[in-house]
């Protein structure tokens, strides 16, 4: 630390860092444009010119190192008369029509104007004007008001690792652009929006709404991924007008990844319920809340009654607070049922959603960065949890090693120093290929499931070659990996949704053992942690699968869209179908719920209530509600809270949702746990095609779903199957050909695309789409091809 | 008709592209991206078309806006389709001083056009740039990548002649 001057006042600051970043600590406001902490010193605005004593001229604050000793001026005659000439020059070009602009009133260049400019302009001749250009769904650009400071363009190259805006030009004739219009492929692009100093770049969905003094902030937890991002909601008159970041540098740093930031754009789609309804003879009606609770505590009560317990199933989902997922599974438990389920994806029931499991292992968001060998396995990171990808990035620009076990090839926004490429099945082959390295021989004795893999069963992993292939890439990434000294292993949703889960997370745990590594896994929704600690899955080990399997009379859906968020969407609709009684609590009806229910309750979104979310390193934090809840939405909590008292049951007393808090166990009840004993038997290889479905990132829960500007963006696109071209090949299958097949009556067409990032034999199945929503282990198309195979040879 | 959308690097050109990049650290390519542009254009005519660049992109590993943003920066590439020469007049202060003016002048009589523009013939295209560095000379132009100095009108009838005569 050395010690220098500013404005008189003594300031501490590591030896190196910049005269602004000084300044900034103790509060002594450097006017600037181009200058952000989180991006390259760019010093091309010239906006910070300050007087330093033993130099000639004013110097840039933004890019002057402090030396020991160094006395600054920021507001001397001097410093003053340079910024004051600074800001007379970048208004030559800018036009001076603020109430037009959409950044009107939240202006950087506006304010220091305030600040520094003349009153009237001295430049009398005609202004720069420059195209604008179609940057997509997200962001609007009025690129004339541009002052080329390149906050978006350095965004683009160290943040977001997408180099697709740039400076072109010299001169007067400089501009900001991309080379391909609409091209921003990137998942945090909305970024730019709040760096942008000026009206040049602003949010699409929000341009021209309201004016930022007619605002109100409330804060808030972003309710898509595990993530916690803190965000600030923006409301005016009881609307959310848009999101934005709410800085929190050991969660989201300074930034918002697009789908935190342009979910809300969903929040009143057309499809909102905002009146309970009740189905009877087969029509549907409005009723008040007492006829429709009393409606679901009576259908309830009788089939508790008559059918004995466990005949009443609740499938909710993890982005619910933890009050709600606590109250709900509280108020099946009272009805004698423990089929309360929020895995809607996770098949394998020994997967331990938790990281509480591994305390001490568990990596904090923050640390990510320092990481110098990170292993992702089953993992998209950038498309999984963006935020966490960003922290990837900069842990690999510092010079980490990331290394890969993964189905396909993702191209991430950062290098890989080893990958391996295999189907999901041959994980465990991989996995266990590494921990035999490792051990001596009647080591392997305790662990009957490697043995098994490795020896017994060789043929496990198909072709000799390929199992001699898949030995030299795990033996790079090991050696790598080894090497490390922090060391960071993280699970993905791949994985974690994959039928073998639990014992990938038995080796990886492992693994991180052996290898003293932290580990992170990438839980489903906002709040799956909350879940598991509020109780709200059964004590046996069984998966939702089970609950559809098992025909039961009754199933509650809260904030579930069953054919798009789940694995087995039509076994799904089959069992809602059979059930005598569905009661759906949702934001949103859609067609398939006004077949299948005969409750819907409408239910309030994030924006409109209150609660707490455990984010993926088990932080509780606490989220507001921005607006009252529309229509005559409730929140599911309070449902919950009426249903219990309705029927008589103890511990529903609750006023408001701050006492639910201390009740929710802050401890997972600590499931057995061992290491790769009997208890697992290896599951059988299947030959042939493997479907492999996934949620993009866009189509990851209904409020998402329905963010028009999200569906419209550069990275939404139509589902297509996905096949490695020699797969393709060798099933009959044509690039871009349109495969259609019948499902449950109706005809479903999905184009279908070769990719060889892709491993071998896989199906890369996008779900979420009312198109794939059919039967998930094994589409019926796939099917059909592979048959047609079998009877050719 | 060439076709402007559809633009390959000969063998020949990624060669010539292949010696300047092994002056350079492998993880570098981008400072080979003057010399490739250089012979793109050349390749392509004289000026570089969106294909061109997207080539010379796609040899160097390259995003395409880092590739656009050079090419847009330096007024020795062409961004649209020019004459078989080019006369690049300087217009800067030493140049000016020199009497440049009567230079550019002449030039816009003798070829009928004015800036930006290419002789009807496809002979001349005349652009008009800034300092060439080459000031004690002045006035200066520079005919494709030769430049010819203390001008006077009788000199460029001179030196119009010789390249009309080459044809
Ligand atoms: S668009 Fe905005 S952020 Fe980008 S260079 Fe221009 S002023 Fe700066
Ligand atoms: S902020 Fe220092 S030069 Fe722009
Ligand atoms: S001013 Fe013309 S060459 Fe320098």
């Amino acid at each position: 630390m050395i010690e220098i001057e500013i404005d008189g006042q003594k300031v501490e600051a590591e030896p190196g860092s910049m005269i602004i970043e000084a300044a900034d600590k103790v509060g002594i406001k450097i006017p600037r444009f181009c200058y952000h902490k989180k991006l390259s010193v760019a010093a091309n605005c010239r906006m910070c010119l300050v007087a330093v004593e033993k130099s000639r001229k004013p110097l840039p604050a933004c890019a002057t190192p402090i030396t020991d000793g160094m006395v600054v001026k920021t507001r001397t005659a001097e410093a003053l008369a340079a910024q004051k000439a600074v800001m007379e020059f970048l208004l030559i070009n800018h036009p001076l029509d603020c109430p037009i602009c959409d950044q009107g009133g939240e202006c950087e260049l506006q304010d220091v104007a305030m600040g520094y400019g003349k009153d009237v302009s001295r430049f009398t001749e005609g202004k720069r004007v420059i195209k604008d250009k179609n940057l997509g769904s997200l962001i609007a650009t009025d690129m004339t008001r541009c002052i080329l400071c390149t906050r978006c363009v350095r965004f683009g190259e160290e943040i977001a690792g997408i180099v697709e805006m740039g400076v072109t030009g010299r001169g007067e004739a400089s501009e900001v652009g991309t080379y391909v219009e609409e091209h921003l492929i990137s998942e945090v692009s909305g970024n730019i929006i709040d760096l942008c100093p000026v009206g040049a770049l602003t949010s699409k969905p929000f341009r021209f709404k309201a004016r930022a003094w007619e605002l109100n902030q409330h804060t808030s937890i972003a309710p898509h991924d595990p993530l916690g991002a803190n965000i600030y909601i923006h409301t005016r008159n009881g609307d959310v007008m848009r999101v934005v970041p709410k800085e929190c540098e050991s969660i989201n740093e300074t930034w918002a990844s697009d789908r935190d930031r342009f979910s809300y754009t969903g929040l009143n789609a057309e499809d909102r319920l905002l009146k309970p309804m009740v189905k009877a003879h087969g029509e549907w009606q409005e009723c008040d809340w007492s006829l429709a609770l009393s409606t679901v505590h009576k259908q309830l009560e009788n089939i508790h009654q008559h059918c004995g317990e466990d005949r009443i199933a609740a499938v909710v989902s993890p982005n619910l607070s933890s009050e709600e997922l606590y109250l709900a599974q509280k108020y099946l438990r009272g009805l004698e049922s423990h089929y309360i389920e929020h895995r809607l994806q996770q098949v394998d029931p020994q997967f331990i959603p938790t990281p509480l499991l591994a305390r001490e292992r568990q990596a904090s968001i923050a640390e990510v960065e320092d990481m110098d060998a990170i292993f992702l396995v089953g993992c998209d990171i950038q498309r999984e949890v963006p935020l966490l990808g960003l922290r990837v990035r900069k842990a690999s620009l510092q010079g980490a090693n990331i290394l890969s076990l993964n189905p396909l090839d993702f191209h991430f926004n950062f290098e890989q120093k080893a990958q391996c490429i295999v189907s999901m099945q041959t994980f465990l082959f991989a996995l266990a290929v590494w921990i035999q390295s490792e051990l001596k021989a009647e080591e392997l004795k305790e662990w009957p499931v490697l043995d098994q893999l490795i020896k017994q069963d060789v043929d496990y992993c198909g072709h000799p070659d390929e199992r001699a292939l898949i030995q030299a890439q795990i033996e790079s990434i090991r050696k790598v990996f080894v090497a490390g000294r922090q060391k960071l292993i993280i699970m993905g949703a791949l994985a974690i949704n994959d039928p073998q889960a639990s014992l990938i997370q038995q080796a990886l745990l492992w693994l991180a053992e052996r290898y003293d590594a932290k580990l992170i896994f990438l839980l489903a929704g906002a709040n799956q942690h909350g879940a598991v600690l509020a109780g709200a899955m059964p004590e046996q080990a069984m998966s939702i699968v089970d609950l559809w399997h098992a025909k039961l009379p009754a199933y509650l859906l809260v904030n579930v869209e069953p054919e798009l968020d789940c694995t087995h969407p039509a076994l799904a609709l089959k069992a809602l179908h059979d059930a005598s009684c569905v009661v759906v609590m949702t934001a949103f009806v859609t067609e398939k719920m006004l077949e299948y229910a005969d409750v819907l309750l409408p239910i309030a979104p994030f924006s409109e209530y209150a609660g707490t979310l455990v984010n993926l390193e088990g932080k509780r934090q606490a989220f507001n509600a921005a607006v009252h809840p529309q229509g005559e939405a409730r929140p599911a909590w309070k449902i919950f809270r009426v249903l219990g008292q309705l029927a008589q049951m103890p511990g529903f007393d609750y006023d408001t949702w701050t006492e639910i808090t201390p009740d929710i166990p802050t401890e997972a009840s600590k499931a057995p746990l061992s290491s790769l004993t009997e208890r697992y038997r290896l599951p059988q290889r299947q030959a042939g095609l493997q479907l492999l479905p996934y949620w993009p990132l866009y189509r990851s829960d209904p409020l998402v779903r329905r963010a028009d500007p999200l569906q419209r963006c550069a990275l939404s696109a139509d589902p297509v199957i996905a096949l490695h071209p020699e797969t393709a090949a060798h099933y009959g299958f044509k690039a871009n050909e349109a495969v259609s097949w019948q499902q449950e009556g109706h005809v479903a067409t999905l184009i279908v695309k070769t990719d060889p990032s892709l491993s071998l034999d896989t199906v890369y199945w996008p779900m979420g789409f009312s198109e794939t929503a059919c039967w998930g282990a094994l589409a019926p198309l796939v099917l059909e091809r592979m048959r047609a195979l079998e009877e050719n040879e | 008709m060439k076709d402007d959308s559809i633009f390959e690097l000969s063998p020949q050109d990624k060669t010539a592209i292949d010696t300047w990049l092994a002056q350079y650290p492998a993880d570098q390519k981008r400072s080979a991206l003057i010399p490739a542009l250089h012979i793109a254009q050349k390749a392509n005519g004289g000026w570089l078309s969106e294909a061109a660049m997207k080539a010379v992109a796609v040899y160097l590993d390259l995003p395409q806006i880092q590739v656009f943003e050079v090419a847009t920066f330096y007024s020795m590439f062409e961004l649209a389709p020019v004459g078989k020469h080019t006369l690049c007049v300087c217009t800067n202060v030493s140049c000016l001083l020199s009497g440049s003016d009567e230079i550019v002048s002449h030039l816009k009589k003798r070829l009928r056009i004015d800036f930006n523009e290419t002789t009807e013939n496809q002979q001349f295209t005349l652009k008009e740039v800034e300092c060439l560095g080459a000031c004690v000379e002045a006035p200066v132009l520079r005919v494709d990548e030769a430049f010819h100095t203390h001008l006077t009108p009788e000199k460029i009838d001179a030196l119009l002649a010789e390249l009309e005569k080459k044809g």
